[in-house]
């Protein structure tokens, strides 16, 4: 922050320099003109000299000066994600002391690169400011353009929308600044939408398709009529589409699909037309407080002790997170889905992850939080890796990086599309809970190779990097 | 002495209003509010509400629904980017136009009733618009995600003039001038001066004038044998441009449109920068939506970390309590801040925050020009 002060006084400085300048130029010139052209002087003075504000000799946008740098975490602190945004702070605040030195380092002890020292990064120590995305694409730009243009953001990080990525990440390409996604789980982000200065830890629609029917598969088998009820934006839409295409493929029919709005609240409407459907599975493409809303009146509405085509009735949700399964209670017993990340793992850095956010904050963390530490903790390493916060180097030495010891497995950032591929976990409503945070079991974790597919097939371009 | 006839301090106002202009990034540096992005949405949302007074301020209709104009001016500006040229000056005119033929066919309808069902209507409308930009289409809106610019858009004319297609995706421009940052702010602020004294005209003009008339009293003005809805028509289609040429802005300084922009909160939004600000009054609101737009930017950042610097001169125990209640009102809290600031403007300003400025000003020059005691005592006697 207070390199922000020092260079306000620079540009004050050059701005007399250019006044002065302008009054030796005006002595030159005869004394007819000279009222005009002071006149446009002053004006091109006032026009010019803020613009010095923006591009202040710097290398790329926001260069680091002082002796810290400034990440910006973008998160929805209000509306139906706003549960998840809480958590992905928590876990930013944690990511930034580990970073610094502070704490017990987490899963820095257990990551692969051992590049960040624990002082920092390139020397600097890490300071932060928070905007809330209020889950709504302008406001999450709005609150974006803040951290760049008044706080001096160097990356930002967060969101638990798909649409809000998609929109932040096109954000950060135009302004210079490396945008590191936080939940987003369409398809778009690493696909059609994709941007060079933008990468995703978090897994996607299409992996989770594929992880998932198998499992349906097996449990289900390959004679099921399913009904959609589907979050109607870009995450819901890509959802939608990525289970359609993997139980279409095994034999399932669908036999409707119903868009719904997010945060509608009550899903009373919506469900009770399912009961008429003929369909004997449901799926539920919802997320967050949409989930549990809808989940919960599902199982209220009985449809899990009805049978349909002489088959039990069952419901499906696609996408899990522990602070869903844990809101929608004993509705989720039993329910299949998939996740990025669950604390229960047992490996070397999940285990260290768990016990610093809970020794923090006193409860275990969620996928949200889980796949927010990586991504600061990879931008970090990054960072020190290249030796520069510059988003183009940067952006080199986090493109093919291979890791391992951030929980999810050996991990790959893939150069084409910027998309990290690791295994996915499917989980499922846990029967017997031991405690309120143990609310889903691991069903199978499904390998890298099941669940990996060109770059090209979901189309886009990433385009140069941009500096700023 | 000089005396002051309408004209000239009009006069003053505008000159005032310019050099606050050309002066915002020094003027509101020290609040946190001087980079290009806050300031454009000063702007921006300066011109929406100035818009808007023009309809609610003279004429006394209250739409809940001209969040719906400022959306369709965002969504034709994005498709000029698209389809024409990333120069901004076709998507400025034509999404004023858009948004005005937009308000002629809705005012053309809703301009049958007037009060709370002209309220209703207007609503109705937007929130149809809403849903309609929302999911039904889709195709034109790109739905929740928003109208994006994409690296393969035609963009016609920029390929008649022969504009280079760069590597990545093009950004808006004025003949090559930026339309982001600080160059952005002031083309926004030059259009915000343009439409200011255009509204000022309007204010003092005879239309203005029977727009007033309209407000104080219709049935009159129809017993008189004047029919009326050609001046409100008039009115609700200048305000609907407006809306539409702040819409058009929003897409010049950030080339996405989003169907949110067209809820009804953003409708309501507008409503509350108006009085906040002074409805009826010129620079009004144009201070509520500066106002508004301060809360919503500025003071939902404040975190407990900065709380905690702001309060670190008090000993710990009151630190962690003081922090503990403000905390309530900033972050997440704008809202309640906001809520609580509308409330005692109300209920003690009802004329807005200009009402407060003009009694500041009395009371100031009543301090300025000590006059002869008996005076002074009559005057307290006839404001009593």
């Amino acid at each position: 922050m207070h390199y922000c002060g020092a260079n306000r006084e620079i540009l004050l400085g050059s701005r007399i320099q250019f006044n002065s300048e302008d009054s030796q130029l005006m002595s030159k010139i005869d004394n007819s003109k000279r009222k005009f052209l002071k006149t446009s002087a002053i004006i091109g003075v006032g026009v010019s000299a803020p613009l010095i504000f923006t591009n202040a000799h710097a290398a790329y946008r926001n260069e680091p000066k002082g002796s810290t740098v400034t990440f910006g975490f973008n998160v929805p602190q209000t509306g139906a994600y706003a549960d998840e945004g809480a958590d992905e702070l928590r876990a930013y605040e944690l990511a930034v002391q580990h970073i610094n030195g502070e704490g017990d380092g987490g899963m820095l002890n257990t990551f692969s690169s051992k590049a960040l020292k624990g002082n920092g990064i390139n020397g600097k120590k890490v300071v932060y400011v928070t905007g809330d995305t209020q889950t709504k694409s302008d406001a999450a730009r709005a609150s974006a353009k803040r951290m760049i243009e008044k706080d001096g953001a160097i990356m930002i990080t967060g969101g638990s929308s798909s649409g809000v990525a998609i929109a932040v990440q096109g954000l950060c390409q135009e302004a210079g600044v490396i945008f590191m996604a936080g939940l987003t789980h369409s398809n778009d982000t690493t696909g059609k939408d994709k941007r060079a200065n933008g990468f995703r830890h978090f897994f996607n629609t299409e992996m989770t398709g594929a992880a998932l029917a198998p499992v349906l598969k097996n449990n289900y088998g390959t004679d099921r009529v399913a009904y959609h009820l589907t979050a109607d934006y870009t995450w819901g839409w890509s959802q939608e589409g990525s289970i359609r295409k993997y139980t279409e493929a095994m034999g399932w029919k669908t036999v409707q699909a119903v868009k719904t709005p997010v945060g509608a609240g009550d899903f009373s409407q919506y469900i009770t037309p399912v009961l008429n459907s003929g369909a004997d599975v449901l799926v539920l493409n919802h997320y967050g407080k949409d989930m549990v809303n809808s989940l919960t009146q599902a199982v209220q509405f009985g449809l899990r002790e009805k049978t349909v085509n002489g088959k039990q009735f069952e419901i499906v949700v696609p996408l899990y997170s522990r602070l869903m399964a844990a809101g929608a209670g004993e509705a989720v017993k039993g329910i299949f889905g998939s996740t990025n990340w669950h604390w229960s793992l047992q490996d070397a850095g999940s285990q260290a992850f768990v016990k610093s956010f809970g020794q923090a904050y006193g409860f275990p963390p969620s996928q949200a939080a889980h796949t927010t530490y990586c991504q600061a903790l990879l931008y970090a390493d990054a960072c020190q890796r290249a030796g520069t916060f510059m988003p183009s180097q940067v952006g080199k030495a986090l493109e093919g990086f291979k890791f391992d010891g951030l929980g999810n497995g050996p991990t790959e950032y893939r150069a084409e599309d910027h998309q990290c591929f690791k295994d996915v976990l499917v989980v499922k409503g846990k029967e017997n809970p031991t405690s309120k945070f143990d609310v889903l079991e691991v069903v199978e974790v499904t390998p890298r190779a099941q669940v990996e597919y060109p770059a090209s097939m979901l189309g886009g371009n990433l385009g140069p990097y941009n500096n700023g | 002495m000089i005396k002051f006839n309408v004209k000239n301090k009009d006069h003053i106002l505008l000159i005032g209003f310019i050099i606050v202009v050309a002066l915002a990034p020094v003027i509101f540096a020290p609040i946190g509010a001087g980079y290009p992005d806050l300031l454009q949405k000063f702007a921006i949302f300066g011109i929406f509400a100035i818009g808007f007074n023009i309809l609610f301020g003279l004429t006394g209709y209250l739409s809940f629904g001209h969040a719906a104009f400022l959306g369709v001016g965002s969504y034709t500006a994005v498709w000029t980017f698209k389809l024409l040229t990333m120069n901004v000056i076709p998507a400025l005119i034509l999404s004023t136009l858009f948004a005005g033929l937009f308000a002629l066919v809705i005012g053309f309808i809703v301009l049958r009733r007037s009060g709370i069902y002209f309220s209703i209507l207007t609503l109705a409308f937007a929130q149809m618009s809403y849903n309609l930009a929302y999911s039904v289409l889709t195709p034109i809106t790109n739905g929740e995600t928003g109208l994006q610019l994409a690296l393969h858009d035609a963009r016609v004319l920029d390929g008649v003039f022969g504009v280079t297609r760069g590597e990545g995706l093009p950004s808006t421009t004025l003949f090559g001038m930026a339309m982001s940052g600080w160059s952005g702010y002031y083309f926004c602020g030059v259009v915000l001066i343009i439409m200011f004294y255009i509204s000022l005209r309007i204010f003092r003009s005879p239309f203005g004038m029977m727009l007033r008339a309209v407000k104080s009293n219709q049935n009159r003005m129809s017993y008189t044998g004047l029919n009326t809805r050609p001046y409100t028509l008039a009115a609700f289609v200048i305000s609907g441009m407006y809306a539409g040429l702040a819409g058009g802005l929003m897409a010049i300084t950030d080339p996405l449109a989003g169907a949110e922009r067209m809820q009804w909160t953003a409708s309501g939004e507008v409503v509350l920068m108006t009085i906040l600000g002074g409805t009826g009054t010129l620079l009004g609101p144009v201070i509520g939506a500066g106002v508004i737009k301060y809360f919503e930017n500025i003071f939902s950042s404040f975190n407990e970390g900065i709380l905690m610097d702001a309060f670190s001169f008090l000993p710990e125990m009151l630190q962690h309590a003081v922090v503990s209640i403000t905390g309530l009102f900033v972050g997440e809290g704008w809202h309640l801040t906001l809520g609580a600031l509308f409330m005692v403007i109300v209920i003690f300003l009802p004329g807005g925050l200009m009402e407060g400025i003009a009694r500041i000003g009395n009371v100031t020059r009543r301090w300025l020009k000590p006059k002869p005691v008996a005076t002074t005592e009559a005057d307290a006697a006839a404001s009593e």
